[in-house]
């Protein structure tokens, strides 16, 4: 099958385009190597079916970022059968500088000329037939967005791949023609592929390039030595970007005419612009924006309606008012159900009604129905236990988190779609340098709080190398959707347990959401002064014209997303899940265990060895005899956060078998496997370990700050790319984690620890400055030499 | 009258003369369009003073002070292009 690879600008529409000529048939793989993510998918509609391969947005081949790098190599090394070069026709003059550099390799091109619409509403023409002519390869107008001229430009591709084309530069006219020309000239005699892209990135002194032509190299040296320019001196690099915009607007730029005489013209998006990144306006309106989005997602007081209600004194009605509970506190018909999936004294935000009509109405009762068939069967009564308990609870619970990521999801791809994104590093980027990041690294972060994995992976549009640390490090703080389950469950059974539900868990909640904030704050900045120091990366970044997201984009980004999820749920979590029971039901005779000789397992003898460990953390040997559940449910969430809810599920259910239900106010077994928030399973554990508030508050934050989850640390890997810096983001986590329990948990219990803490925190603060300033000496080991 | 671009008022306009800073920055500079012969559009300052956005090439780009600093223009006269700014 022949293979076409996508290249272009950031933002000039590649996605769209992607995503109207592979349709269904996308899927997101890896690149070898470097992780990046690598989308391919097939198009149908040639006289054979093609591969597209979709590279990442770049704007040039330089080899600083690392995208650059992947789109270069796998245009060289890979060698596709042609390259659809796609051009934003509203912005000629830098996406052809791309261009000009695409051409120079030996590969079949095709440029698609994009977003012709927008350019023919604004009353402008582009002579695309001239612009074939000076390019030398074919050009084709296209609307991605609109799905026009797209077979035409297949159909073009599909004649060019069968073609040889040798590459041409748009260089011959500068003084550096004669040299590029003899180190060509002189690669081809080494039979190097390439070898005007080769020659090119020579002289430019590119070094990746310097190292693998070490013989031509001494070629280019002595030209360079003799050679000088009036404006560039000795500077080659210059010189050829220089040489390449030049020829871009002597030769290119005159195809495009423009209605309006006007050099800069003020567009719809110019005026959205004003008010958005407004000088005062701008940072305020970010701050609604961002709490709309989690209000929408998860409050439960939509708009706060039934707040004003409430002050206007005509509170709403709840349900069990308007007599449509029974007295159990049931729905009393069908119709009731669904309306309680929306309202119940307060009108749920959207976000909300579609989690319950995800979790009441659909999950919860396929699952019921399935557990119910289980236990009807005759089955012995370990299978249905393992089935029951372990797979189907354990299923149900990590598959209920779906609809909050996904709200969130969608919310960052709309954010991100629209171009707003973008202006939200700008805003920020002076308040982030202030902890040696840029505004950039404000995306990657945010996106935290969806998920790690594409946040970690979004990482890659920060240039620096040393940013980017910092920033995969502390994204995972950023408590993802698979946290907040942890920390619902948690608060609420504080809430539930220790004050008789007066009180407001979200409160902890929120409480628990700064923490993680402050720590990754803290983070940067004793990174950045000590392992991780560095210049602040450079903020040169485009601010894209605003528009209107596409649906049709939306829904490709959260397919993708739920695609993922969903096999995560059925791979690595359902085993995780069964492990997990089979440890706490089996002793090491293999015998199976009652629920409440649990004690006696072999995941209870496993976990009584590392209590000690948490000890100062608030759930270690202070415990007791069941303490160990906690250890088991930190470390279940090093597989998968969701698995920390479904061991809580497991185990809740277990001690209940241990205690009285009397020491629960009134919650029993079923009510535990009835409750999805694992509330009621958290107050089994308390009531079994006696653990104390600050212990439990120390669980949460210990269980946000630690080694996140297997997808998140392999994502981890992968981006970070440097197997050291790697090992040591895995100490990193554990020594952050560690220390941020025993602070919340030591301060809790005794207030007074406050004052050591803070000694040891302005202690280390005087050393580091004292080191950086060069009055303190730390000798580091040598390491041996091999 | 030449200046740097962080020296640029809000609507000021200018043509690139020279582009200085160290490898990695000037590089970053040139490949966003930003060479000798460029005309750049000082449209505004972020709400804290820094970044900068500038148009150029007929696209919007911001850039931090520092970075402005290493690009220097000839300025033109701010009639025309101020209106759109404003």
């Amino acid at each position: 099958m022949k293979r076409f690879a996508l290249a272009g600008n950031p933002n000039c529409g590649k996605t769209t385009l992607f995503n109207s000529l592979t349709g269904a048939t996308a899927h997101v793989g890896n690149w070898p190597g470097v992780t990046v993510d690598k989308r391919d998918g097939v198009y149908k509609k040639c006289a054979e079916p093609v591969a597209i391969v979709d590279l990442p947005g770049i704007y040039s081949l330089s080899p600083y970022t690392p995208e650059e790098v992947i789109a270069r190599n796998y245009i060289l090394d890979e060698k596709p059968d042609c390259v659809i070069n796609i051009v934003d026709a509203t912005n000629l003059e830098r996406n052809l500088y791309l261009t000009t550099q695409i051409l120079e390799m030996d590969v079949p091109v095709v440029i698609a000329l994009n977003m012709m619409d927008a350019v023919e509403r604004q009353g402008d023409k582009i002579d695309s037939k001239e612009l074939e002519k000076r390019l030398g390869v074919p050009v084709i107008k296209i609307s991605a967005l609109k799905e026009q001229g797209l077979a035409e430009l297949m159909d073009k591709a599909f004649n060019e791949s069968k073609k040889q084309r040798h590459g041409s530069t748009v260089l011959q006219d500068t003084p550096l023609a004669h040299l590029i020309g003899d180190v060509r000239i002189a690669l081809s005699g080494q039979n190097v592929g390439n070898p005007l892209f080769h020659a090119i990135k020579l002289v430019e002194g590119d070094e990746l390039e310097v190292s693998m032509h070490k013989e031509t190299l001494p070629m280019v040296e002595e030209f360079k030595e003799t050679f000088e320019d009036e404006t560039f001196g000795n500077d080659f690099e210059a010189l050829v970007a220089d040489g390449r915009y030049k020829y871009i607007s002597k030769y290119f730029a005159p195809v495009l005419t423009r209605k309006s005489k006007e050099k800069f013209v003020s567009t719809r998006s110019d005026r959205a612009d004003k008010v958005l990144t407004n000088r005062w306006a701008g940072i305020p309106i970010f701050l609604v924006i961002l709490f709309l989005i989690f209000h929408l997602t998860f409050s439960e007081n939509f708009l706060f309606i039934s707040t004003f209600a409430e002050w206007a004194g005509n509170p709403l009605p709840s349900l069990g008012d308007l007599g449509l509970l029974t007295e159990e506190g049931d729905p009393i018909n069908y119709g009731v159900r669904w309306l309680a999936t929306i309202y119940d004294g307060t009108i749920y935000s959207p976000g909300v009604i579609v989690n319950n009509i995800w979790n009441d109405m659909m999950v919860g009762e396929l699952f019921g129905w399935i557990q119910g068939l289980i236990e009807g069967s005759g089955m012995e009564a370990w299978a249905v236990g393992l089935l029951n308990n372990g797979i189907i609870e354990g299923l149900g619970a990590v598959l209920s988190f779906l609809p909050p990521i996904l709200t969130l999801f969608l919310f960052f791809s709309i954010l991100e779609d629209s171009g707003y994104m973008a202006r939200i590093a700008f805003i920020l980027d002076r308040m982030f340098r202030r902890f040696g990041l840029s505004g950039r690294s404000f995306l990657p972060m945010i996106m935290g709080f969806g998920c790690s994995v594409p946040a970690m992976i979004n990482t890659r549009t920060l240039a620096d190398d040393k940013e980017r640390t910092a920033t995969v490090r502390v994204i995972p703080f950023f408590s993802c959707g698979a946290k907040l389950p942890i920390l619902t469950a948690v608060a609420g059974a504080i809430i539930l347990h220790f004050t008789n539900g007066n009180g407001s868990a979200d409160l902890i909640t929120y409480a628990m959401y700064l923490l993680g904030i402050v720590v990754a704050i803290v983070s940067v900045l004793l990174m950045r002064a000590t392992t991780l120091k560095g210049e602040t990366p450079p903020f040169i970044m485009e601010l894209p014209a605003y528009h209107a997201p596409q649906f049709k984009n939306l829904m490709a980004h959260l397919w993708d997303k739920t695609k993922h999820f969903v096999k995560k749920a059925f791979t690595i979590i359902l085993a995780s899940t069964i492990l997990i029971w089979v440890l706490s039901h089996f002793s090491f005779n293999w015998k199976l265990l009652d629920d409440e000789q649990i004690n006696e397992s072999i995941l209870a003898s496993v976990s009584m060895l590392f209590q000690p460990l948490f000890t100062p953390l608030g759930f270690g040997s202070q415990l007791g005899e069941y303490g160990w559940v906690f250890v088991v449910a930190a470390v279940a969430g090093l597989i998968a956060k969701e698995n920390v809810i479904s061991t809580f599920a497991t185990l809740g259910a277990c001690l209940m078998a241990v205690l009285n239900v009397a020491d629960l106010g009134g919650i029993t077994v079923d009510a535990i496997y009835a409750d999805d928030s694992g509330i009621s399973a958290v107050v089994a554990m308390i009531a079994a370990t006696n653990i104390t508030v600050p212990g439990l508050i120390s669980f949460i934050a210990f269980n946000m700050t630690t080694i996140p989850c297997f997808a998140a640390v392999g994502t981890a890997k992968s981006e970070l790319g440097n197997k050291k810096r790697f090992n040591w983001t895995l100490v990193f986590w554990v020594v952050a984690s560690y220390l941020v329990g025993a602070i919340v948990y030591t301060i809790g219990s005794w207030w007074w620890t406050l004052f050591i803490w803070l000694a040891v925190v302005a202690g280390v603060t005087c050393l580091i400055v004292l080191y950086n300033k060069g009055k303190i000496k730390i000798k580091l080991p040598k390491r041996a030499s091999r | 009258m030449q200046k740097t671009l962080d020296k640029f008022a809000i609507g000021e306009h200018g043509v690139v003369k020279s582009v200085g800073g160290e490898g990695k920055i000037k590089r970053r500079l040139f490949d966003m369009g930003i060479t000798p012969g460029a005309e750049i559009l000082l449209r505004k300052r972020a709400p804290l003073g820094d970044p900068l956005e500038i148009t150029v090439r007929s696209y919007e780009l911001s850039l931090r002070i520092t970075e402005a600093q290493c690009v220097t223009l000839e300025v033109r006269d701010a009639t025309t292009a101020g209106e759109a700014v404003k």
